[in-house]
């Protein structure tokens, strides 16, 4: 196991060059002038420009510029915005409210998900199965906006039980609609995939011979069949939580969350090149850190799997 | 133990009678068995034979009370173990009676392990839930069952998961297992047909010896003619849901006392006819949904006549323990 990560770790480094010169180059090489509209409704002052051309090495062939841009973040400098913000502390304040967001979405896409695809699973046709699979078909076909404004107007300005937007300290129980918003889609995916894999294993030899044994209902369901049905659940969750972590622009823009879709869907719309390909960068990584960890938790679940 | 204060003196220890079993599918209801009745005692091995689909399993898995409901239901009979019967008892009894009781093992022990818990947790689970025992002890005991089935290494493989162990290992832990709670009666659901030649022989073995040792009634389950000749006391043939015939093992080897018995015996490869086309039974089992009518065996029997496809043969008594359900069981029986 441990040379597996290792050699997974390793193969991060070509992926990590090519994703940041693909992300630089698509940033810095597009036709048009990086200051347009920077000084107001006249053009910038030449001053201005040079300046800003010597800070940014815009003179240099774009290699050069690449790998100037590449010494520096390797010295953990993400380097700065055209105002002169530190990236790095853009990312700081953005990046906890977004991991914050990413958790509660998670937990109560488990929660909820592996509890409704339980029950469905282990009870077989009737009313709640009926109920949970209608509701979650509505769920998937609802874009995220749509629920977002919905659970917006009707809990925060109608009956006025939650604040319709989130402060800037992003606290727990604020993210608790936002959380339910965007992981709703794949609670609706988990609920359903975990009602297969129950109904699934129910049948299962190794489930019946947990009951020939004597072992009480509660055992035989809560840790011999659960524990072989999360299995892909809890993959799937681990993938889905790389792309929570990526940040929610949607969901945070309909709620006025500060955090890093916001960021880079901002910078994106003002042509902040340092600020995407640093967010950008970082995004790559911790998406492929999700992914092996998805892989080692995986083999941990089930000890069928062994990757050396 | 209130098991054993129930204990009716001249019962035997494990009695199944008039057990009926019906399977309520989409295409109909498959009448699985119709009247099923054998019994086991302490000690004794009573072998249970039969094709695919005749309802061996059923009977074991009724006994357990492991049927997969739907679409099984029982519809009549009796389970009665120390004359209490199981069929209804309150499901909390019924659970104390599996794996104490009457434990089993299956065929395929690779399914039939979980395959993400060591064989050492499956084992340790029964003995801190059901006997109360601290993590350790269980552990400790656990080694011994394993080694009491000649695991190798047992201190090493407890900790091993069932892919690690090969077919016969993975039957040997199964058998340990099965063991964990002391059984009065133990079912083997063809505990070697998954298993090479060799190995069955050396499962074979270890289940005679264990039983030998423990005194358990022994309920074996299977459709290898050869396996049952060495170890079993008594033998019941069943056949679409029915028992056809039953005798001990060598009067039935002997004489069979039914025709379907009979073509068995035929139908085993023997060293002194080699060369000569291997005889087999014509035909194949009726689908239960549409058993014939008469004796369910008439289309495949060479000794059909008329009564047979109309009327269902009783039981008849062939002397002590001896049984068969065919119309000419006398004759067939004084043939050999």
């Amino acid at each position: 196991m441990g040379r597996y990560v290792l050699r997974r770790l390793l193969q991060f480094i070509p992926v990590f060059l090519g994703t940041t010169f693909l992300i630089y180059t698509m940033v810095w090489a597009v036709p048009g002038d990086p200051f347009a509209g920077k000084c107001g409704e006249r053009p910038c002052p030449d001053a201005f420009v040079t300046v800003m051309t010597e800070r940014f090495n815009l003179n240099d062939p774009l290699l050069v510029q690449y790998v100037k841009y590449l010494g520096q973040l390797l010295q953990g400098n993400f380097g700065e915005t055209f105002s002169g913000v530190p990236v790095g502390q853009l990312i700081v304040d953005a990046y906890p409210t977004t991991v914050k967001l990413a958790v509660v979405a998670l937990v109560i896409e488990a929660v909820i998900g592996i509890s409704a695809g339980l029950l469905t699973g282990l009870r077989g046709r009737g009313f709640l199965d009926n109920l949970v699979l209608v509701s979650t078909l509505f769920l998937i076909a609802i874009p995220t906006f749509v629920t977002g404004y919905v659970l917006q107007i009707l809990l925060g300005l109608r009956w006025g039980i939650i604040d319709p937007t989130v402060s800037s300290e992003a606290a727990w129980g604020e993210l608790l609609v936002p959380g339910f918003v965007l992981g709703s889609l794949s609670m609706a995916y988990v609920a359903r995939l975990t009602r297969t894999s129950i109904a699934e294993n129910l049948r299962a030899d190794y489930v019946r011979t947990a009951v020939a044994k004597g072992l009480p209902p509660r055992r035989v369901v809560g840790i011999h069949l659960l524990r072989n049905s999360v299995i892909p659940v809890i993959t799937f969750m681990g993938t889905d939580l790389g792309a929570l972590m990526g940040g929610a622009i949607v969901t945070e823009g309909v709620f006025n969350i500060r955090g890093i879709g916001g960021l880079l869907f901002r910078s994106i719309l003002t042509k902040e090149g340092v600020t995407v390909t640093g967010v950008v960068t970082l995004l790559v990584i911790v998406y492929l850190l999700m992914n092996l960890l998805v892989d080692v938790l995986y083999a941990v679940l089930d000890p069928r799997i062994r990757y050396d | 133990m209130s098991a054993s204060m129930s204990r009716v003196d001249d019962q035997p220890l494990l009695v199944v009678s008039d057990l009926q079993v019906e399977f309520r599918t989409s295409d109909g209801v498959a009448k699985v068995l119709n009247g099923v009745s054998y019994h086991v005692d302490a000690g004794e091995t009573m072998a249970v034979l039969g094709e695919s689909g005749s309802g061996k399993s059923v009977t074991a898995q009724t006994i357990m009370g492991i049927l997969d409901t739907p679409p099984a239901h029982v519809t009549g009979g009796s389970v009665r173990f120390h004359g209490e019967d199981l069929l209804t008892v309150s499901p909390e009894r019924r659970r104390e009676v599996r794996g104490s009781g009457i434990a089993m093992i299956f065929q395929d022990a690779l399914s039939a392990l979980n395959p993400v818990f060591t064989i050492g947790f499956q084992i340790a689970e029964q003995l801190r839930l059901r006997q109360g025992m601290t993590r350790r002890e269980a552990r400790r005991r656990t080694i011994e069952l394993l080694d009491l089935v000649r695991i190798p290494h047992a201190a090493r493989r407890v900790d091993e998961y069932p892919h690690e162990f090969s077919g016969g290992m993975r039957q040997r832990a199964m058998i340990a297992m099965s063991l964990a709670l002391d059984p009065e009666v133990l079912i083997a659901d063809e505990p070697t047909t998954a298993l090479d030649v060799t190995v069955q022989a050396q499962i074979m073995d270890l289940l005679k010896e264990i039983q030998d040792e423990r005194q358990m009634g022994l309920i074996l389950i299977t459709h290898d003619l050869g396996v049952v000749a060495e170890v079993a006391d008594r033998i019941a043939v069943m056949y679409a849901g029915r028992i056809v015939e039953e005798a001990d093992a060598r009067s039935l080897y002997r004489r069979p006392a039914h025709p379907y018995t009979e073509a068995l015996l035929d139908s085993i490869p023997r060293l002194d006819l080699k060369g000569q086309q291997l005889r087999t039974i014509r035909g194949t089992p009726p689908s239960l949904l549409n058993v014939p009518p008469g004796c369910p065996f008439h289309p495949r029997c060479p000794r059909a006549a008329e009564p047979c496809r109309t009327t269902l043969p009783t039981r008849v008594a062939l002397g002590v323990g001896r049984a068969s359900a065919c119309h000419f069981a006398e004759e067939v029986v004084s043939r050999g």
